[in-house]
């Protein structure tokens, strides 16, 4: 159980960071999403992984650590808040900057060199 | 409580005098006379302890964690520096009263002015050394500002600049100095390091201490190689070069090196570090006044070599070469300061300060002539005036040196050319600007006698060199005396004060450096060819090319790490981040702790296998944004049911509602966006950054695994065994939440109120065209709002809400609460949205969401403040049991109001975040109108 959890937040983790690094914006806020994900699951484990222990006083033998799952209740909210704000960013950042949505600092003028369409079509 | 006055008094000053400056320059003047005539007044009882080798001490804590106190002391050095600077202070306002024009901002000046005595008294009368470096910065701020009172120069704003990196490279040198010293010591009381003196001697430290003590000093006090500050720093207005530049601030070195001397001086290193940098810091300021043509570029050249005296003399290390050094901070303070002020007068009524042009004075102002040319004998070291008795002692200890062999030579050798060559420019001083012809060419001709009340400081101070030059004992005995008492800890060795010593070879040298330097003088013309053949090293120009050079530096350093790229940024973090984690995690060793692992069941294995396809497919298919979505959903979902399996039923409801609403706020965005990410990274790249992601993957995956695998203790069990009794609530989730952890989640709300309130100020006025189709040829559909869609997403409306209420009152005992009952009225309204177009909705829900937070905030402060009526601190919960018709016992906790807080946040910040983004394109309202056409 512990291994196929470990392997599912390494999962997050790689999907995440791969994204994160891209040159567009859109790529890079769902690789952040993702990466909270990652994050939430991790924070959330530290407390163990338990089976039927819901930390509702009466509903069960042993409880799991409800700490942890306080902790992440709020982190989930307030990255829907990040996730929000960066999205809304990005947004923001493509209507001043004529619709160019790159976020590796490049000049818009060079992005529509042949060579680019010619792959981005080769894509399509 | 008299020393902390004398010290903010001054401060007060300058916060009164700007409202005086309409009053004209005599108001201004005399009110800011007051502080120093208080000061002078409060500390003049103390003067019976003082004599005697007595302490004054007056102590405030202030950061007893940090050793900072608010203390002062006022022992025989600090009271020689504050006369210094009181009395001097006075003579210079008066002076400037008269230097300066009408027209000019002369509140700025005397507030500065005043400001800058406060922060020269407290370095003087600080008695820890924490708080003496907090004025110690002062002065070089306020000189900072002295310097360049002129702003509309360019060379007072480049010499301002210079003085201030120099001497704050030097303050940031010093007080890691100090650091240094209150960690060996233990104290930064300037008690307890003075007593400290053989422990920090033998310290390991001690070397580097003292260095970086001494480049404070040397950087303040101009001493060779840092003294060309000075010379540029008189671009200054003449009274601020006069106090500032000659007297006092450039004296603060000094002072430091007489106030350290018993916990620093004595050692081998101490001796050479500051013998050699006086002596060379003397000879180079000599040399170079001789040939200045600038009346106070030669007197700024003859401080540089007057401070390279006493540094010189302080570095021997006897005790009586350190009594000759105090003696000669006051001569000097003295014949200087009168000078600047006579060379000042003399720029006032002649419009210039080059000596080629002003010759002959002497026939147009007698009266400053004869001052001028009193106090620049007493430079040269002319008997009966105080520049010879200070020179003569310096002499003396220049011969008791005792260096091994030939090198027993250098010290007499250097004070006698040093000697010299003060003769030569003094001769200069005089002989050029009253003597020697006519004048050339003056701007204002022809000169006149100054006011009368501008002569009155020059007068008083070169009385004084009178007076101690005359009748030292007298005059100044007993504040030498106590000066060097408290200098050198009250060893106090035998000296004698007085005007003749007999024939012996200190005079000697006097008299070889008299007849030398009035040859050189008369030689002159040799001298200056033999000079004019070198290049002249310009400072500033040197200076400001290494500035620049650093600066470049800075700024291509700069340019390479931050280009403007995120994804650089990024993947240098992540980069670093696994760089500095592989090392620890590898030393701790652990692939699976002692616990081991469970098994696995095949409904878990078969979720797993989903989520770990779809986290990495939204990778692989990311250019396709909508299929990434898509992907992305699906984890969330499986994220909530992960929680659901592993006991985290809140967990589980919180995600599957943010989900909702993330990725309906992600589409919204993808509309406006290219539906496509082009192909533009090299594959290299690509592959540099599949190899990052994967070793972040992999390091997260082992580091999960140890985690998961270890056994561990929580904290919980306080939790889970007073939720009940002490909160009344069963969920104990939710009573962390709302009751034991209620002020974290206060932030975190307020937080979420923040954010959305960030994203409707930056979607304001912002227009955005979305695409005509999705990139690929197709249209948008024409059926935006759905018929089916609509009829289903209007009835939903109640029952979600109703929902939402249960869920909000169950909270505090069953899976619920504040968060998720709001995510799930936010989800409910959104879709309406969704549904009914942006128009209908607000038609008919016509709520301003920022209310909403503000209204969410207000509860939850409420509910915490509400305690405060009953005397419990912030946020204490109470809770009762009411029984109900119907629904029978049920219990009402003051939670209830806070989570009641927490709900309204959640939805006011969750709809204000879509609707801000869902009301960008025009688009949308001709649409929803559309519709209501229709309809």
């Amino acid at each position: 159980m512990e291994l196929a959890f470990a392997v599912v937040i390494g999962a997050l983790t790689a999907s995440g960071v791969y994204l994160m690094l891209r040159a567009r914006t859109f790529p890079v806020v769902v690789g952040l999403t993702m990466l909270s994900y990652g994050v939430n699951l991790f924070l959330f484990s530290s407390g163990r992984l338990a089976t039927g222990g819901q930390p509702i006083i009466g509903s069960a033998e042993t409880y799991s650590d409800p700490l942890p799952q306080a902790l992440v209740l709020t982190a989930i909210v307030i990255g829907f808040a990040m996730t929000a704000f960066v999205v809304v960013l990005s947004l923001r950042s493509l209507a001043d900057n004529d619709n160019d949505d790159h976020v590796n600092g490049r000049v818009p003028e060079q992005d529509s060199t042949p060579q680019d369409q010619e792959q981005e079509g080769a894509n399509t | 409580m008299s020393l902390p006055l004398v010290v903010l008094l001054p401060f007060l000053g300058a916060l009164a005098a700007p409202l005086f400056a309409q009053g004209g320059r005599t108001a201004i003047a005399v009110i800011s006379c007051v502080p120093a005539i208080i000061g002078l007044a409060a500390l003049y009882p103390h003067w019976a302890i003082l004599a005697d080798g007595g302490i004054v001490q007056h102590t405030t804590e202030w950061l007893p964690a940090l050793g900072l106190s608010f203390s002062f002391r006022l022992d025989g050095l600090s009271l020689l520096f504050t006369l210094l600077i009181l009395i001097i202070g006075l003579l210079i306002i008066l002076y400037a009263r008269y230097y300066l024009k009408p027209h000019e901002n002369v509140g700025k000046f005397y507030a500065l002015l005043l400001c800058f005595k406060g922060s020269m008294l407290g370095i003087v009368l600080s008695s820890n050394l924490l708080l003496m470096m907090v004025f110690w910065e002062l002065t070089s701020l306020t000189s900072f500002l002295l310097i360049s009172f002129w702003t509309h120069k360019k060379d007072a704003r480049r010499g301002a600049r210079m003085a201030l990196a120099v001497t704050g490279g030097g303050g940031l040198a010093l007080l890691a100095g100090i650091l240094l010293i209150g960690n060996i010591v233990g104290s930064y009381e300037l008690e307890d390091v003075l007593a400290a003196g053989d422990l920090i001697k033998n310290h390991s430290m001690y070397p580097v201490a003292l260095t970086l003590v001494l480049l404070g000093a040397f950087t303040k006090s101009a001493q060779f190689p840092f003294h060309f500050w000075l010379p540029h720093a008189m671009q200054a207005p003449t009274p601020v070069s006069a106090y500032l530049h000659s007297a006092t601030m450039v004296k603060a070195g000094v002072f430091l090196m007489a106030r350290l001397y018993p916990a620093l001086a004595g050692t081998e290193q101490w001796f050479y570090m500051v013998s050699f940098t006086g002596m060379a810091t003397l000879l180079i300021g000599a040399y170079v006044a001789m040939f200045k043509h600038d009346l106070k570029g030669l007197l700024a050249h003859s401080t540089v070599s007057h401070l390279g005296l006493i540094t010189l003399l302080f570095g021997m290390g006897t005790h009586l070469a350190a009594v000759a050094a105090v003696f000669h901070v006051i001569n000097h303070a003295i014949f200087k300061a009168s000078l600047f002020m006579a060379a000042g007068i003399i720029d006032h009524e002649t419009g210039t300060r080059d000596m080629r042009r002003i010759n002959g004075l002497w026939r147009y102002m007698p009266h400053t002539a004869t001052l001028a040319m009193v106090a620049a004998a007493s430079m040269a070291g002319v008997p009966l005036l105080n520049g010879f008795l200070s020179k003569e002692m310096f002499f003396a200890e220049a011969l008791e040196l005792n260096l091994p062999g030939l090198w027993a030579y250098l010290p007499p050798l250097v004070a006698t050319l040093a000697g010299i060559f003060a003769v030569a420019y003094s001769a200069r001083f005089i002989h050029d600007v009253f003597f020697n012809g006519r004048p050339v060419n003056l701007p204002i001709f022809p000169p006149h006698e100054p006011p009368r009340y501008m002569k009155i400081p020059v007068e008083i101070l070169v009385f004084a060199c009178l007076m101690v030059g005359m009748f030292p004992a007298f005059s100044v005995g007993p504040l030498l005396y106590a000066a060097a008492s408290a200098t050198l800890g009250g060893d106090v060795p035998e000296y004698q004060l007085t005007v003749a010593h007999g024939f012996n070879l200190p005079l000697l040298m006097s008299f070889v450096a008299f007849i030398g330097g009035l040859l050189m003088y008369t030689q002159r013309q040799r001298f200056f060819d033999f000079h004019a053949r070198f290049k002249e090293i310009d400072e500033k120009a040197v200076f400001e090319a290494i500035v620049s050079q650093i600066s470049d530096t800075a700024h291509t350093v700069t340019a390479y790490i931050e280009n403007g790229s995120l994804q650089r940024y990024a993947m240098l973090l992540i980069v670093s981040v696994i760089a500095v984690s592989v090392l620890p995690l590898w030393d701790l060793g652990i692939a699976i702790g002692s616990n081991g692992l469970s098994p696995v069941d095949w409904p878990t294995l078969i979720g797993v296998a989903i989520l770990v396809v779809a986290a990495l497919g939204t990778a692989a298919v990311h250019r396709d944004r909508f299929f990434a979505l898509v992907l992305l959903s699906v984890v969330g979902l499986l994220v909530a049911l992960g929680f659901a399996r592993f006991s985290a039923p809140d967990l589980a409801m919180t995600q599957l509602s943010v989900e909702v609403v993330t990725i309906v706020l992600l589409m919204l965005a993808l509309y406006y966006m290219p539906s496509w990410t082009p192909f533009e990274t090299p594959k290299g790249h690509r592959i540099r950054d599949i190899l990052i992601a994967g070793a972040a993957g992999i390091g997260m995956t082992l580091i999960t695994l140890a985690m998961l695998t270890q056994p561990f203790t929580s904290i919980s069990e306080f939790f889970l065994e007073n939720s009940k009794p002490g909160a009344g609530g069963t969920n104990v989730v939710n009573v962390i939440l709302v009751d034991f952890r209620g002020f974290d989640t206060l932030g975190e709300i307020t937080v979420l109120g923040i954010a959305a309130l960030g994203i409707y100020a930056m979607l304001r006025h912002v227009d955005l065209t979305p695409p005509p189709g999705d990139g690929q040829g197709h249209p948008w559909t024409r059926d935006a709002y759905p018929m089916m869609l609509q009829q289903i997403a209007r009835p939903m409306l109640p029952l979600a809400l109703m929902i939402s209420a249960y869920i909000f009152l169950r909270g505090h005992n069953m899976p619920g609460g504040g968060f998720i009952a709001g995510l799930i009225t936010a989800v409910a309204l959104i879709l309406q949205y969704i549904a009914s177009g942006m128009s209908w909705t607000q038609d008919r829900i016509s709520i301003r969401y920022h209310n909403v937070i503000g209204l969410g905030l207000l509860f939850a402060l409420i509910a915490g403040a509400g305690s405060f009526a009953f005397g419990y601190p912030f946020l204490t919960s109470t809770f009762d049991y009411v029984y109900w018709p119907v629904v029978g016992k049920f219990e009402v906790a003051s939670a209830l109001v806070f989570d009641l807080g927490v709900y309204l946040t959640v939805i006011g910040a969750t709809l204000l975040a879509l609707t801000s983004v869902g009301r960008l394109s025009p688009h949308s309202a001709i649409k929803s109108t559309n519709y209501k056409e229709g309809s």
